[in-house]
């Protein structure tokens, strides 16, 4: 009596599937910083000056309470630069905590639309939450 | 086959992806604790903190109290720093008075070692005498400042502020940056606390740096 493999390494491969779905639904998340952060490398003013377009901030980034909830700015070039609403000094970092889920909106001169948007999303407390999130983070599509 | 390999090459990814978040192209997440991390007891503080902290720029202006204004002057106090125009109609009177109840709430003690500073972006309607009686309305003992219009842009720039002049029929209004500082005992910019925070996380900065 013959075994097929295919017949033996489907069933195994959807077992894994279902199990991997009920643990990303389950399993507790955590990350290893709550930090999001965006930095200015050094020679970005030198870049600007020379007439190339540096984007670094998006404007519209999201966070997610109790998960990545403290936005960090850090400027690593030579000269104060205005980060989002923020002067940054050289070498200076700004770390701004969230503690309640909203959208926040800070005048910004460096966005187009005067504008940037912080959605802190609230903590991911339900199964499909959480599978939502770490598919996201799996798909780098989060802010 | 093919299949097989690529539901277990999700399952094994989404198993790796649970516990640590990756690095995007134009974000860089999960740093490792020492890069760029601020000192444990600023983590405390409820408002954006800066590190390491700048000394706050000092300026001349003309104060509410008859006197120059001056940031100098104020060392050994925490410093609530905050820009707008007394004719805001949504943004300064819900700062104003939301520092004026955080400084209630301290008690008159801490209190009174914490001096609220209100620059104007609007000289030509704010006037030091006009803008006393308005900031009195809120608490007796915040000092304005205001100044020819390109001392006050000299101040706005030192401190990242924007101010646009909106115009509004025969009038006009103010777009203008909506943050406060908070200014330690050493003069030192510490922290930015977006618009919006309340009394209480007010308070809860404030007893911290008048802690120090």
């Amino acid at each position: 009596m013959s075994v097929r493999p295919r017949s033996v390494i489907l069933p195994i491969c959807a077992a894994a599937l279902v199990a991997g779905v009920a643990w990303a639904a389950f399993a507790p998340l955590t990350t290893p910083s709550h930090d999001h952060v965006f930095e200015i490398p050094k020679g970005t003013w030198a870049r600007r000056m020379a007439g190339n377009k540096v984007e670094i901030l998006p404007n519209r980034i999201h966070l997610t309470l109790g998960l990545r909830d403290i936005l960090v700015l850090r400027n690593r070039d030579d000269v104060p630069q205005t980060f989002g609403p923020m002067l940054i000094m050289p070498g200076q970092t700004f770390r701004l905590p969230f503690e309640r889920s909203a959208e926040y909106n800070f005048a910004c001169t460096a966005h187009a639309s005067g504008q940037m948007i912080i959605v802190v999303d609230p903590n991911p407390d339900t199964p499909w939450a959480k599978v939502r999130w770490r598919a996201l983070e799996l798909l780098h599509l989060r802010g | 086959m093919r299949i097989a390999i690529a539901l277990l090459s999700f399952v094994i990814a989404a198993a790796h992806a649970a516990g640590t978040a990756t690095p995007t192209s134009a974000t860089t997440r999960a740093p490792t604790p020492a890069a760029g991390a601020a000192t444990p007891h600023a983590q405390t503080l409820k408002a954006g903190v800066f590190d390491p902290p700048r000394l706050a720029p000092d300026f001349a202006l003309q104060g509410t109290d008859g006197a120059d204004l001056k940031m100098s002057r104020h060392r050994g106090k925490v410093v609530l720093l905050a820009f707008g125009y007394s004719s805001c109609q949504a943004v300064c009177p819900t700062t104003l008075a939301t520092f004026a109840e955080a400084r209630r709430r301290l008690g008159a003690a801490a209190a009174a070692n914490v001096q609220v500073i209100y620059v104007t972006v609007d000289p030509d309607r704010d006037d030091p005498a006009h803008l006393k009686s308005y900031l009195a309305n809120f608490d007796s003992t915040f000092l304005g400042g205001t100044g020819t219009p390109d001392q006050l842009a000299k101040v706005r720039t030192a401190y990242g502020i924007t101010a646009e002049k909106v115009p509004a029929g025969d009038s006009y209004s103010y777009s203008h940056s909506s943050f406060t500082y908070l200014i330690d005992r050493a003069g030192k910019i510490r922290a930015l606390m977006p618009y919006g925070h309340n009394p209480q996380d007010y308070v809860h900065d404030l007893t911290i740096l008048l802690g120090e």
